[in-house]
């Protein structure tokens, strides 16, 4: 695999997870539990599909093949997308919404704030931008961990039930393959193995203030950055891609 | 009219003038209390360093950090603001629009209240 073959992946890796969890989120519009945190999560949201888009339209440059950002979102299917398993999981209710958000949301602050010193000068730009957006997240899903967790009765237990449901995502992201060794060789990103102790030690801080219980399994799914995905991913894409794929070349 | 009725009616006039003086919360604090959503909270934002916090509008929310993140989303999205205050609206208190008569209208024939019986030197500027 040459290098801008594994940058090209690389860069969908990140598009893919502010997209398919941007769409996520965006499904809560018009539904959330109160009217302030509609527009809340859906400013989240379309945070995320802000970042998926500049991802996008600097992975299409690199691979070169005159593909842009919309081709590369309404035109791919399931198994070329590269996306964490965690991102694709269902809104279930608030409690699984925000455990999927902060787990991700950690996870992706210490991302970018590595990757705002990449050696490719793109790279570090758009990470640059996003991390002002991203440390927003972190912090809302956080409180929202703690006032849910340490809530009441009831909060509490979605919140247990959530966390014990999505914890076997949590680690993924650390899970490296060839594309991430050869990126952190080239100081594109970052040695994730050097981040996962961190992402643990803000992770395990949170849920004490928050009252939960880290889980014990520690069996982790793997596959969606290699493109194997949990079945929820096609049903997030007929969704996302019908109108593209009943009215091509449609525009807005 | 015997002298201890008079008495009784002047005394009933007194406080109903002293109520009517009297201050009324903004929103009655036991249907607050009673109310399971989340308390009502009065954002101000400031719209730029140098200028005052100005009312923006209401939200509801769980806490005050809450309030500020929910003010965040909902009045500062269009790049509104550098600053913003919250407060719970039960701790408002307004004045009572029944008394409009007494509070303002005497200001309105004080027109001498207002700068502009003086005559300004040319060479004063910025006033």
């Amino acid at each position: 695999m040459t290098q801008q073959e594994a940058l090209f992946q690389y860069l969908l890796r990140l598009g893919d997870n502010a997209l398919i969890l941007g769409q996520r989120l965006s499904e809560w519009c018009g539904h959330a539990p109160v009217l302030e945190q509609d527009i809340a999560i859906t400013n989240l949201a379309l945070d995320l599909i802000g970042q998926a888009r500049n991802w996008l339209t600097l992975a299409g440059e690199v691979e070169g093949k005159g593909r842009n950002e919309d081709q590369l979102a309404y035109l791919r299917d399931a198994r070329d997308f590269h996306n964490l398993l965690l991102v694709e999981q269902p809104n279930e209710d608030w409690a699984h919404t925000i455990v999927r958000q902060f787990l991700f949301d950690q996870f992706n602050y210490l991302l970018h704030n590595e990757l705002q010193h990449s050696t490719d000068e793109r790279v570090a730009a758009i990470a640059a931008k996003s991390l002002k957006e991203i440390k927003y997240h972190l912090k809302y899903s956080s409180e929202w961990m703690v006032r849910l967790g340490d809530g009441t009765e009831e909060s509490h237990n979605r919140m247990q039930r959530a966390l014990d449901a999505l914890w076997r995502y949590s680690s993924e992201a650390f899970l490296t393959d060839e594309i991430d060794q050869l990126m952190a060789e080239a100081g594109i990103g970052p040695d994730l193995h050097k981040l996962e102790p961190l992402y643990h030690q803000y992770v395990a801080q949170v849920l004490d203030e928050a009252t939960l219980q880290p889980p014990t399994d520690t069996y982790m799914q793997r596959g969606g950055k290699q493109g194997l995905h949990t079945e929820f991913l096609g049903y997030i894409l007929a969704e996302m891609q019908f109108l593209q794929r009943a009215y091509p070349n449609m525009q807005w | 009219m015997r002298k201890n009725d008079a008495n009784a009616s002047s005394k009933k006039l007194a406080d109903c003038i002293l109520a009517s003086f009297e201050q009324r919360p903004f929103f009655d604090q036991k249907a607050i209390e009673m109310n399971k959503d989340w308390p009502l909270w009065e954002v101000f934002i400031r719209a730029k360093n140098g200028l005052s916090h100005k009312h923006a509008g209401s939200l509801h929310a769980a806490d005050a950090q809450m309030a500020i993140e929910n003010a965040r989303d909902v009045y500062c999205r269009r790049n509104e603001g550098v600053s913003i205050w919250v407060v719970e609206s039960k701790y408002i208190t307004a004045s009572d629009p029944e008394d409009a008569d007494a509070l303002f209208e005497p200001a309105q024939d004080k027109i001498y209240r207002h700068p502009t019986f003086y005559n300004l030197p040319d060479e004063v500027k910025h006033i």
